[in-house]
């Protein structure tokens, strides 16, 4: 299938974010789409993690609109963009550490399901609810720590129980804010691959400095400078372009090597 | 085993707690009664402090508003039930919180502190001030309230017994119906808000409702302990909603263990205790408890609940070094 038939899952239209009179967004649009991987890449400070933030609703932007599958959500708050299915993982591991692994994706999974009569009820007693746990943890290659402490994990665990709990809140749009960092060569080949499973079912935009792994999934790859969109296209065309090169001056070695 | 000895020592201390009103004066009858109530509001607290990570620094309001409330509809001659006054008393202070919850629940960190103070002392100064309830004396109970049950009186609150063990009861109700709800996904969502809110957020959590889900709850129990207060003393005075209250009720929890359901508990027994035996010994009482606080935050950072985990630990590892 070409990119043009894919169902488009999220779409930002001209996303722009200024504090006080520092732009940190201006006019950026991009589409995620189904069974696409969508990369945004861009020295520090270009204005990623302000990108993600309005996707998510953690930032109201300035101006521009976000639709998903067509429908406006920019005025959502964070907590209704998650219920609607715009999952985001963090740069920094955001788990919560004195719970099991279970317990964490339990927590997330619960999440689809507030009813008061859900609630109040201790949380494994909830069958649907352990079974997503179970289903994640499997996807995520934690099945065999489930009861194990959170806090306890490695650091390459801890980012998995991170995406695990994101799938835990069945998304269909995956905001994935530098998955890799920190990770050792055998757990970044391991996350590599699960990434390119969870292309089939999702939308994902993947912020990450490991350009290797960029390059090896991205279907298409969004460069921001200054907050501005540099240029946007498939990885053929981001690697031979120009004013990619000179936007990444010092960092263009890193894109030779691939 | 492991689970005995967890168990033994709350199965012992109920025994003795059951029989205490047998053997001692009165005097002590009501020591424990006024201490169980304590530990009473001082667990409700806990639910925000430690469970949710909402340091409220004006939770006394909710025990007077409910202590007040029971004054305010015993008007001389008047009997009441006290089937219908207790839980009217515990609304008005959920009520309370509910509203004021809906303002200090929109700020974080010390701007919370100071708003809840300043919610408090509003309270305070109503009740102080104006006539509503007697001014800076307060007011004596005109009569307490009576408890029939199919046309008998069960208990005659006159009698400070019936109070004490009216007072056991509820603490160990409101103990085992928070251990259930703590444990509970409900409780797990606190928890959650406590360690990390933005990742609540993240999952979709509306973690507002949440946190005054629990505001409110916790503003009830604390008017459940400030009617029993006025049901053992038999009056109402403005400092049951002064911010000492609310910063001694802060000192227990921190006393006995943040982030524990028999914290509280133990740290009101120590709390009352050494207020006892602080008053006998010096006119400066508080600079007594001062620096036992002080002491107990330094040597036992989780409370006087963490000694047995502490215990526990020093015999393993002197085990392992035999």
């Amino acid at each position: 299938m070409t990119e043009r038939h894919r169902e488009v899952f999220l779409e930002a239209r001209s996303l722009s974010r200024h504090f006080g009179g520092l732009a940190a967004n201006s006019n950026v649009s991009v589409t995620l789409r189904r069974g696409e991987i969508h990369a945004l890449l861009g020295p520090n400070g270009a204005g990623k993690s302000t990108f993600i933030n309005m996707l998510s609703g953690d930032l109201p932007p300035s101006s521009g609109t976000i639709l998903l599958k067509g429908e406006d959500v920019s005025g959502l708050p964070a907590h209704r963009r998650s219920r609607i299915g715009i999952g985001r993982s963090f740069q920094r591991t955001n788990i919560f550490p004195t719970f099991s692994v279970q317990e964490n994706c339990v927590l997330a999974a619960q999440s689809r399901q507030q009813q008061p009569g859900k609630i109040f009820r201790p949380p494994l007693h909830n069958q649907a609810v352990v079974d997503r746990s179970h289903e994640v943890m499997a996807l995520t290659g934690l099945a065999h720590c489930g009861s194990q402490i959170a806090g306890t994990l490695s650091h390459g665990e801890q980012r998995q129980l991170e995406i695990a709990m994101v799938l835990a809140t069945n998304p269909i749009v995956l905001l994935l804010d530098e998955p890799l960092a920190g990770m050792g060569a055998d757990e970044s080949s391991r996350m590599v691959d699960l990434l390119a499973r969870l292309r089939r079912d999702h939308a994902i935009l993947l912020v990450e400095h490991d350009m290797d792994a960029v390059f090896a999934l991205a279907d298409v790859i969004t460069v921001l400078v200054n907050g501005e969109l540099l240029e946007s296209g498939p990885p053929a065309q981001i690697k031979a372009s120009p004013a990619v090169r000179s936007a990444y001056l010092g960092e263009d070695e890193e894109i030779d090597h691939v | 085993m492991a689970r005995f000895f967890r168990t033994f020592p709350l199965i012992a201390a109920l025994a003795v707690l059951l029989v205490f009103p047998m053997f001692g004066q009165i005097f002590y009858t009501e020591l424990v009664a006024k201490t169980l109530i304590l530990a009473i509001f001082a667990m409700s607290l806990d639910l925000l402090v430690g469970y949710t990570g909402l340091v409220s620094f004006g939770h006394a309001a909710y025990f007077g508003i409910a202590a007040y409330t029971v004054a305010l509809l015993t008007p001389a001659g008047a009997v009441n039930s006290i089937w219908w006054i207790l839980p009217v008393s515990v609304l008005a202070a959920a009520l309370a919180a509910l509203v004021i919850g809906v303002f200090v629940l929109r700020t974080k960190g010390i701007y919370f502190i100071m708003v809840t103070l300043a919610f408090a002392q509003m309270a305070f100064f109503l009740f102080h001030d104006t006539d509503l309830g007697g001014g800076s004396d307060g007011i004596f109970l005109n009569s307490k309230p009576t408890a029939h049950l199919f046309g008998h009186e069960i208990l005659t609150f006159e009698n400070p017994t019936h109070i004490y063990y009216l007072v056991l009861a509820l603490t160990i109700f409101v103990y085992l119906s928070l251990r259930w709800l703590l444990k509970t996904s409900f409780g797990h969502i606190l928890i959650g808000i406590r360690s990390n809110e933005h990742r609540m957020v993240a999952m979709g959590y509306n973690t507002f409702n949440y946190k005054l889900a629990i505001f409110t709850m916790a503003g009830g129990l604390a008017g459940l302990a400030g009617f029993l207060q006025v049901l053992l003393t038999g009056f109402v005075t403005p400092e049951m909603l002064a911010w000492h209250q609310s910063g001694n009720v802060l000192l227990v929890v921190i006393l006995g263990g943040i982030g524990t359901l028999i914290g509280p508990v133990l740290g009101a027994f120590t709390f009352v205790a050494l207020q006892e035996f602080a008053q006998g010994l010096v006119d400066r009482w508080q600079l007594v408890m001062g620096i036992f606080v002080i002491l107990v935050v330094f040597a036992l950072p989780g409370g006087l609940a963490a000694i047995p985990a502490r215990v526990r630990r020093r015999l393993v590892k002197g085990a392992q070094h035999d």
